[in-house]
């Protein structure tokens, strides 16, 4: 099968048309020569299948950072039959650079300018032809998230696919250091083929960022956004995890229960209690998932989280971390292992050390369903928001505690230099594709984790046979009984110590763990666990939940990412130790305090 | 207009929001200053302080048309022409 190579500088919509080119149904593959896994697609061509690779996106061939290594040694040991180059219209004068580097490595290139919509806004005007003829590459305007420009575009790549790839000498790479030649020949191009405005109108983005950014708005207003984007989490996504729990439960009763009638009851009884309602009551979560996506995909594809960079630098910066470090910690409040791989972009080690044992205290989207079920069963309509937005400040603080304490450990003079792109319109398909991704994602960790999580959580509770289900005498019952005495005193009770132990493989299996050992799903488990605990209990229940070992994934992502057991092992220990004592300073102060 | 608009060894950090400058040298490692050429800084481009944020955070600054945030370490060490 022909490969094709997708590469250009952060910021393109490179990862945008990857997604358009194979419709989102992408998967991670391992490539000789690096050990990161890249996304991989596959699309037809003119009759034949063609595969895909999205690189990382790079400023510099030359560069040092992990990603521009990956993408030199993908390059070095793994040709590409054609390489699309997709470069930033608005951006043309600087990401020119690359182009002409990438040319000098004689492979087979179509170049895509995309944007070219936006370009137009600023009033850059671009010769496609004439640029096209100065370069001897065929090259097209494209927009990759409105499609126009994009048949035309993908003729050219059928095309050019045809022809063989010269190969790369590796005599080459030492003449494209020369950056004389490369300025030369941009000046070239650049005078005859594109022109921009000396200076640019005053466009939308800097009246908006003149208030975003604003030196004593800018905080306020961040906060105000957050506050709003997890308060409607929970009004438009309690109301519907409800609906969907509602109809899970309808399901079992009118189809489920009559059809597993026949069957022993150990076995329906794995069958329902077990696996369905576990699982269920994981599932009903999912409608919350997507909307949490979709609005963090808002803010992250309107370019609102460079801002929060800029913001935060300075505040971050005291305690040894960068902006960038923050808009990890906000993308790790959809999922921790994305954010911890994103640390790559940090050259210094240390910075990145750091912002991997910060990242793992954000409230994940895992973290947040178990926070939804028990403020929804726990507090008033009226309390529930605030109490959630409250454990997003204690995973704030729990972040910047850490990094206080470790920052001379992980002392680093890391420069922080970012770019700032302009404000774009989120589309509807990038959203509706995020959204299916997240349900994909779901189904994937329901497969692997959550299922096995609740089979075993049922057997614990109902081993041995010979006891009465959920009670002491089960081997969930002995286990405990016999962590009672570390558990007892932050207020967790013996079933939440059994649902926190299988938590440790995914968050979502606390809720799914707390179906089986109480027999009960949805707002009946709610009633149930609203009637067992107070609200000091529950809210110390969800601090540890909040603070103690990540996810096995994130933690196997920890290993990878720093490649260093130590390392991952004091993460491990210390998210423990910091998620006992602070349960343990709130529950005996609220019972001090007469709570 | 004061002594300093003709001085072509002022850091781009000393500059005020709203001010244009021309790079005339950048002193950073070579690492930092291939990542900056990447994103656009070389001697003799025209640069705009766009904004800084309170609390010694970063500047945000404008070349072409791309803007860019660095902290007011960096910052200090290009040195600019005001113009």
């Amino acid at each position: 099968m022909k490969r094709i190579a997708l590469l250009g500088m952060p910021n393109t919509g490179k990862s945008t048309l990857f997604n358009r080119l194979t419709g989102g149904a992408a998967r991670v593959g391992n490539w000789p020569g690096i050990t990161v896994e890249l996304l991989t697609g596959k699309i037809l061509l003119g009759g034949d299948m063609a595969e895909i690779i999205d690189l990382p996106g790079i400023y510099d061939i030359h560069g040092f950072s992990e990603d521009e290594q990956v993408v030199r040694h993908f390059l070095h040991d793994n040709v590409p039959d054609l390489a699309v180059v997709v470069l930033n219209a608005t951006q043309i004068e600087r990401q020119l650079s690359l182009l002409i580097q990438l040319k000098q490595l004689n492979l087979n290139m179509v170049v895509l300018l995309n944007m070219a919509d936006e370009a137009k806004k600023f009033g850059i005007t671009i010769d496609g032809d004439k640029m096209a003829e100065l370069l001897g590459m065929p090259i097209h305007l494209i927009s990759a998230k409105y499609g126009q420009g994009q048949p035309e575009a993908m003729q050219a790549i059928t095309k050019a696919l045809r022809y063989p790839t010269p190969g790369m000498a590796e005599a080459l790479r030492t003449q494209l250091e020369q950056d004389a030649h490369i300025e030369h020949e941009m000046a070239r191009v650049l005078s005859s083929a594109v022109q921009v405005p000396a200076r640019l109108s005053d466009t939308r983005t800097d009246k908006l960022d003149s208030l975003m950014l604003h030196p004593w708005l800018g905080l306020p207003i961040f906060f105000g956004i957050m506050y709003l984007l997890f308060q409607g989490i929970f009004f438009f996504g309690q109301p519907l995890q409800g609906g969907v729990a509602d109809l899970l439960g309808w399901l079992r009763e009118t189809v489920l229960d009559p059809a597993c009638a026949g069957l022993p009851s150990w076995m329906s009884e794995l069958l329902l209690d077990g696996i369905y309602n576990g699982v269920s009551t994981v599932a009903a979560f999912v409608p919350i998932i997507i909307l949490f996506f979709l609005f963090m995909a808002i803010v992250e594809d309107t370019g609102y989280l460079s801002r929060a960079a800029f913001l935060m630098d300075a505040l971050m910066a005291k305690m040894g971390l960068d902006g960038r470090s923050f808009v990890m910690l906000l993308m790790g409040f959809g999922c921790n292992v994305p954010a911890l791989m994103g640390t790559r972009v940090m050259r210094s080690r240390s910075l990145r050390m750091l912002s991997m044992l910060v990242i793992p205290f954000s409230l994940c989207s895992a973290r947040l369903q178990v926070f939804v079920f028990i403020t929804a069963a726990l507090f008033s309509p009226k309390q529930a928001p605030l109490v959630l937005f409250s454990l997003y400040l204690f995973s704030f603080a729990a972040a910047i505690i850490t990094a206080l304490l470790f920052k001379r450990q992980f002392a680093n003079t890391e420069p922080f230099v970012l770019e700032l792109p302009p404000y774009r319109f989120p589309t509807g398909r990038q959203m509706l594709l995020r959204g299916w991704h997240e349900v994909t994602h779901f189904l994937r960790r329901a497969s692997q984790f959550i299922i096995a999580g609740v089979v075993l959580v049922w057997l614990l509770t109902n081993l041995p046979a010979s006891a009465a289900p959920a009670s002491a005498d089960t081997l969930a019952g002995m286990i405990g009984a016999w962590l009672h005495p570390l558990f007892a005193p932050i207020g967790i009770n013996e079933q939440l110590t059994i649902a926190l132990i299988f938590g440790f493989v995914a968050k979502e299996i606390v809720i799914g763990s707390l179906a089986v050992i109480y027999g009960m799903s949805g707002d009946a488990l709610g009633g149930a666990l609203g009637q067992q605990l107070d609200w000091v209990q529950a809210y110390s229940f969800m601090l540890f939940t909040l603070i103690y070992t990540p996810c096995l994934s994130t933690i196997a992502t920890l290993r990878n990412e720093s490649k260093n057991n130590g390392f991952t092992a004091l993460a491990l220990t210390w998210s423990l130790v910091l998620a006992w004592v602070v349960s343990f300073l709130f529950y005996q102060g609220a019972r001090a305090l007469g709570y | 207009m004061n002594a300093n608009d003709f001085n072509p060894h002022t850091p781009l950090s000393s500059l005020a929001p709203g001010m244009r400058g021309t790079i005339t040298d950048i002193h950073t490692d070579d690492s930092l200053r291939q990542r900056l050429q990447a994103l656009g800084f070389r001697s003799g481009k025209d640069i705009e302080i766009i904004r800084k944020a309170s609390f010694g955070g970063p500047v945000q600054v404008r070349i072409g048309t791309t803007d860019i945030l660095l902290r007011q370490t960096e910052a200090a060490l290009i040195e600019v022409r005001a113009a």
